[in-house]
């Protein structure tokens, strides 16, 4: 098992964000998490990121427990994320923006940035070929874009480019959090496929997936959890809990 | 390329010679006639699009080696005149400062305020320790750095724990407080100040004049040397940290704390790291700036000259190297040129920013895309 959440709680003063939840996941599968608007699914990330500390509860990663860790430490345990309102740092460059997510592999120490330039443009250009590489999978006309600011890019872009992101630094776990926000049906569809074309080539890539398309969801996840005011409510895969009453009346609403 | 490379060699001869005159003639209609022909040179140059040969690109050493001989040309020219050199070692120096001020706002967010508390303590630190026979005066310029990043690192904690407009007012209140301390301190001379020995290098005495053959050259000729190789220094540090994993990492904590986190980017250690760096630039600075006056009191670092500060590095193009000397010069030189002004300097700083903010959001010279190192 990769991942393994035990009673994991989140307060917000009087406001109970996850009620003790349970969720595992075994490596290599790829888990949708879905739910009404403050179900507490973006809590959940942001708590196994490391950006909250958990009011009570277990995380453990791969056997190794990363409870309350710093979200520099669960980095480097192997999970990496994207957003749902995209966090890139416009100004900068796609290739900027991309290695970002492989800063624990790049020199940093003052003395090499100032005098071993050559190590550096070596260091640089690898990386540079990697980004290429990985860009290329997802769309070619973007790996030529390399070095132009992320602000010029389409919606569709910008998010491949937060992918590429959080893939470079070769996480065991993926955390994406509503990637079909902001975009058409079709361009949704498009990133789908590199997502599960990404998926095939490295088998051991575990996914959780916060989406609000359900046929996103149908069409991706093997199974699927739904939260409710912070709380598990299903789990299952993607029919049997469309069929759940408890999640339909979460969705549509129960009539006192 | 060859017609590009003179072009660069034509821009920085007509630069050095507009220079050289602004700074030369004393009179107030020359001064005029000057500014109005440079404000709309540059106009022209903006709008044909011929400032692109400053900015980032494939201009190889160019940009450095003109703008060193030229540097080199201004002080040769001006050798004996006491008043031009001063400017001139004063613009490098605050320009060394302001490396500092760009390290720590334009790349790692992180502002400050109290940019001449820093200048000032380098300052203090060669006043007092010039006095001490025996430690090489290098030496005393390098702990003056030293003594302002340590002093900055008090104020490390506060400036991390607080954001944006909180964080501007604890570095304000810093350099409120450090004038007062020097003003109400009787060892360090008090509100009329201390006398700083000038540098003395292996022997050659920075501040008596000299012969060379038959040409009488002022003492300042010493310190616009000395600024000028820390000038390089410092602006071949800001540049390669900009150009390198480090300036990623710092832009990644200024442009997204959050995201950073996520991807094992610590922003405290970043920002401790351009703070403590930039401090230390601006406490070398100050240090050489103190030996050269001979003579510094707490009024030479006031809010004030902290503000100026900033606005170099703002109305300069924050985190462009080029902007900030571009922008040094102005401030410090367009006052002394307009003597009639010399009570509203602060006016003529205001509406400066102001005009330049609106004409150019992003200062005079914008910092452009990192350009890596390339193999």
């Amino acid at each position: 098992m990769l991942l393994n959440c035990h009673g994991l709680t989140m307060r917000f003063g009087g406001v109970v964000a996850l009620d003790g939840l349970d969720l595992r996941l075994n490596a290599g599968e790829i888990l949708g998490l879905i739910g009404p608007n403050g179900s507490g699914k973006t809590t959940f990330f942001n708590t196994l990121t490391g950006l909250y500390t958990p009011s009570a509860g277990v995380i453990q990663l791969a056997e190794k427990n990363i409870t309350a860790a710093s979200p520099q430490t669960i980095f480097r345990a192997g999970v990496a994320r994207t957003f749902q309102r995209s966090r890139l740092c416009l100004p900068l460059s796609v290739f900027d923006n991309i290695a970002i997510g492989n800063h624990d592999h790049q020199r940093k120490s003052l003395w090499s940035t100032l005098l071993s330039r050559r190590a550096l443009a070596n260091e640089v250009r690898e990386q540079f070929d990697v980004a290429y590489a990985l860009l290329q999978r997802f769309n070619p006309m973007l790996s030529e874009k390399l070095d132009q600011p992320v602000s010029s890019l389409s919606m569709i872009d910008r998010r491949r480019v937060e992918i590429c992101r959080a893939l470079i630094g070769k996480p065991k776990l993926l955390l994406l959090d509503e990637p079909s926000a902001g975009m058409t049906f079709d361009e949704t569809r498009t990133l789908m496929d590199d997502l599960l074309a990404e998926k095939s080539r490295s088998p051991s890539l575990s996914i959780i997936l916060i989406e609000h398309e359900m046929s996103v969801i149908e069409r991706i996840t093997q199974r699927c959890i739904v939260l409710n005011f912070g709380k598990k409510i299903a789990e299952g895969n993607y029919r049997e809990v469309a069929r759940n009453a408890e999640v339909q009346a979460a969705y549509l609403g129960t009539q006192a | 390329m060859i017609t590009r490379t003179l072009a660069m060699i034509v821009f920085a001869v007509v630069v050095t010679a507009y220079v050289a005159a602004l700074m030369g003639t004393e009179q107030q209609s020359h001064v005029l006639l000057l500014l109005t022909g440079g404000v709309i040179a540059v106009v022209v140059a903006l709008k044909t699009g011929m400032v692109k040969i400053l900015q980032n690109g494939e201009t190889g050493k160019w940009p450095e080696v003109l703008a060193i001989l030229g540097m080199l040309a201004l002080t040769y020219y001006f050798r004996e005149e006491h008043f031009a050199l001063l400017m001139l070692a004063t613009v490098l120096f605050m320009s060394v400062a302001c490396f500092g001020l760009t390290i720590q706002m334009g790349y790692a967010g992180v502002v400050n305020f109290a940019g001449a508390a820093f200048f000032g303590i380098g300052s203090y630190t060669a006043a007092v320790l010039t006095k001490l026979d025996g430690l090489p005066d290098i030496l005393v310029l390098v702990i003056g750095g030293l003594i302002a990043a340590t002093i900055g690192s008090l104020l490390i904690l506060p400036v991390l724990r607080t954001r944006g407009h909180y964080a501007a007012l604890v570095t304000i209140a810093f350099g409120i407080l450090f004038k007062t301390f020097l003003e109400v301190n009787d060892v360090l001379g008090g509100p009329q100040g201390l006398k700083v020995a000038g540098l003395n290098l292996f022997g050659w005495k920075f501040n008596d004049n000299f012969e060379i053959g038959s040409l009488e050259i002022s003492f300042y000729v010493n310190y616009v040397l000395l600024g000028l190789v820390l000038f390089i220094v410092a602006f071949a540090v800001t540049r390669r940290l900009e150009r390198s994993w480090m300036g990623l990492a710092l832009d990644a904590v200024r442009l997204d704390e959050i995201a950073a986190s996520t991807f094992g980017i610590s922003p405290a250690r970043w920002k401790i790291f351009a703070f403590t760096l930039g401090n230390f630039l601006a406490g070398i600075a100050g240090a050489a700036f103190a030996m050269m006056l001979g003579f510094i009191a707490p009024n030479n670092f006031t809010l004030g000259d902290s503000l100026i500060m900033v606005s170099i590095v703002i109305l300069g193009g924050l985190g462009n190297p080029w902007g900030v000397p571009l922008a040094a010069a102005i401030v410090i030189v367009l006052p002394e040129k307009f003597q009639v002004l010399q009570e509203y300097r602060f006016l003529l700083y205001a509406a400066l920013v102001i005009v330049t903010l609106l004409v150019r959001p992003q200062g005079l010279l914008p910092r452009s895309m990192r350009v890596f190192p390339r193999a």
